[in-house]
């Protein structure tokens, strides 16, 4: 018993090692998971780094531009928006909401998909037509504008934005997962374990199951990234997160009228949208070549 | 290739069935009572909420609403805008050439540039350029677009003054809609300089709209370009000594195509989506502007046609790139009638 432990873990060890390996062949990969480390540490620390309260209104310094610019201040670094709120710290704040959207995206959609796909495979039939029709409906939609008018039914808010994502990304995962349990429903160590008389459940997600991560995981990266994106976009279209919640689209949005006077509180959380996402797409990048079986060969 | 037609055609009926589902869900859902919302603030008695009921035929079971639904919209009657009292389809279709025109701009932006930058990155496969363009590539990926136009508005129009904010002419021409789009109909008009104007307006939605299928292409290209270098016939053709240049243009490009034709076919509902904000920046009356105004205006039947028909335009434009894949590649049209 003690033994297999032991044995097990090596291997999942050595799986870790080889895994690591193949990732850190590329250099823009291991960048891109330094600054998404990076970033998530200021998620986590936002109260500890930020230099202001994020909703705080300093009247007499409204519209402050970056500190480098003429007339900027050291301690508003970014400048400060219309009503003198510092746009770093609202930035800071605003990593959590935009990570924690993108988790919550990522988990509801791919639990939800991969459950759904699991037994779309394993069990066909009239629920497999059932399941995959639905998917095709949804995915019949732009994503985009199927979760404005879910938000509409919803109404709008950050978690309402976020199940609403949730949902038009699911059929990716459910699509994923079905195609590789039915390429693993007929191969020996299914058959060998049903022989023994592993319960369904047991097959699909003990044998099976873990065999259909290795897509699912890169598919789960970028969705995390695309999940970023378009919850800003519904932040910026009014139907995410309401404004003043330091969202990173709802932050483009309340200053889009500044964009004249005050550039730098539009540019700057466009930047932070943007080099999360290419981080996180630099690393899921990175994900897909060291687990794709058919580069590791070469 | 009748045989190819059909067989895709029965694929959709379920989607459409679906989609017709979901549009007529969606009003269904929705919270308040339409009743309460037709009368306004005056209420109404008991029995003009059963007489006003009727009318709307909601008095009868969930099903026969449904059907009647769905011969309503197999008639092309998808309901009335509560804000202009006009058709939503007539509504739709009056905006629709300034979405596609938007669309196909950007596509044509995105191919011409993508391609040919994808070919080069594979030909140069480890170079500076290769990681130069799969970086810039990259990053146009990761663009949130609705901040990337108003960057190019804060750069091209406000600091150097070369674009319009908004629109799709000027103010000062007076051009009549032909076939609602823009650059055609201001050729057809002889307003002079409007077709110049009209491109003007054009250029930063294009481009933004085009960001991501740029970075797509781009990317796509080149893994697809890669793939055919290796491949036996390629280097059969370099051994013959026939020159770089011939054996791209003729044995691989045609490989290449194959890829682009399916990224396009991928591309629309990303455009379509893409059209929603790049619309909203651009004010430009299409359809993706029409559908967030009615979103907010609580114009729920705008909302409801419009979600069908742009699933609906989706369906039809994958069925005219399957069926143009099918011509590119004949291979595919062999293996899916034989299955």
């Amino acid at each position: 018993m003690n033994h297999s432990a032991v044995s097990s873990k090596s291997t999942l060890g050595q799986q870790w090692q080889e895994f690591w390996f193949y990732f850190s062949v590329s250099k823009t990969a291991v960048a891109g998971l330094v600054f998404l480390v990076l970033v998530v540490f200021v998620a986590l620390f936002a109260d500890v780094i930020s230099p202001h309260e994020p909703a705080e209104q300093y009247r007499q310094f409204a519209k402050l531009p970056p500190a480098w610019k003429e007339g900027g201040q050291m301690q508003f670094f970014l400048g400060t928006d219309y009503a003198g709120r510092d746009m770093l710290s609202r930035i800071i704040h605003g990593s959590r909401l935009s990570l924690l959207a993108g988790s919550i995206v990522v988990i509801l959609s791919l639990s939800i998909g991969v459950l759904l796909g699991l037994i779309a495979g394993y069990r066909g039939g009239w629920l497999e037509i059932l399941i995959m029709r639905v998917m095709d409906t949804i995915m019949a939609v732009p994503g985009l504008l199927l979760a404005l008018v879910l938000v509409a039914i919803l109404g709008p808010g950050l978690l309402n934005a976020m199940v609403a994502i949730a949902i038009t990304y699911t059929p990716y995962f459910v699509r994923l997962t079905r195609a590789s349990t039915l390429s693993e429903l007929n191969r020996d160590y299914v058959t060998a374990s049903k022989m023994t008389g592993a319960s369904s459940t047991r097959l699909m997600f003990v044998s099976i199951l873990p065999n259909c991560m290795a897509p699912v995981i890169v598919q789960g990266t970028l969705s995390f990234s695309t999940a970023i994106l378009d919850t800003a976009a519904l932040g910026f279209l009014g139907m995410g997160a309401q404004a003043p919640t330091p969202e990173w689209g709802t932050l483009i949005a309340e200053n889009r009228d500044l964009i004249l006077n005050a550039p730098w509180t539009v540019t700057f959380p466009g930047i932070a949208i943007l080099l999360a996402v290419l981080a996180i797409n630099l690393v899921g990048d990175g994900l897909r070549d060291a687990l794709d079986p058919k580069l590791k060969r070469s | 290739m009748l045989r190819f037609l059909i067989n895709r055609l029965m694929l959709l009926v379920p989607v459409f069935i679906g989609v017709t589902v979901v549009a007529f869900g969606f009003i269904r859902v929705l919270p308040g009572d339409p009743v309460e919302v037709l009368a306004g603030e005056r209420g109404v008695s008991a029995e003009k909420r059963v007489e006003i009921l009727a009318n709307l035929g909601l008095d009868k079971p969930v099903w026969q609403q449904y059907l009647t639904y769905l011969n309503d919209v197999l008639h092309g009657n998808l309901g009335v805008s509560v804000k202009t009292n006009r058709p939503v389809v007539e509504e739709f279709f009056e905006l629709f050439p300034a979405t596609a025109e938007l669309a196909i701009c950007a596509i044509i932006f995105a191919v011409i540039i993508g391609v040919p930058a994808g070919i080069i990155a594979a030909l140069k496969r480890g170079s500076k350029i290769d990681q130069g363009i799969m970086g810039i590539s990259l990053i146009g990926y990761s663009m949130p677009i609705f901040w990337w136009g108003l960057l190019l508005i804060i750069l091209f129009s406000n600091t150097l003054n070369l674009t319009p904010v908004s629109g799709r002419l000027s103010f000062l021409f007076d051009v009549d809609p032909v076939t609602g789009f823009m650059l055609i109909d201001t050729l057809l008009s002889d307003e002079k300089g409007s077709f110049l104007n009209a491109l003007h307006h054009l250029i930063l939605p294009t481009v933004v709209l085009g960001t991501i299928p740029l970075a797509v292409i781009a990317r796509q290209t080149r893994s697809a370009m890669l793939e055919v270098l290796s491949e036996d016939y390629v280097r059969t053709a370099r051994a013959k000594g026939l020159s770089t240049f011939r054996v791209v243009t003729i044995h691989a490009l045609r490989n290449a195509m194959i890829t682009v034709v399916t990224v396009i076919g991928l591309m629309v509902a990303i455009l379509l989506a893409g059209a929603i904000l790049t619309e909203t920046i651009f004010g430009w009356p299409g359809i993706g502007k029409w559908i967030i105004f009615s979103i907010f205006a609580r114009d729920y039947y705008a909302v409801q046609g419009g979600l069908l028909l742009i699933a609906i335009t989706i369906m039809t434009v994958n069925l005219i790139v399957d069926l143009l894949y099918g011509f590119i590649n004949p291979r595919i049209l062999h293996q899916k009638n034989k299955s």
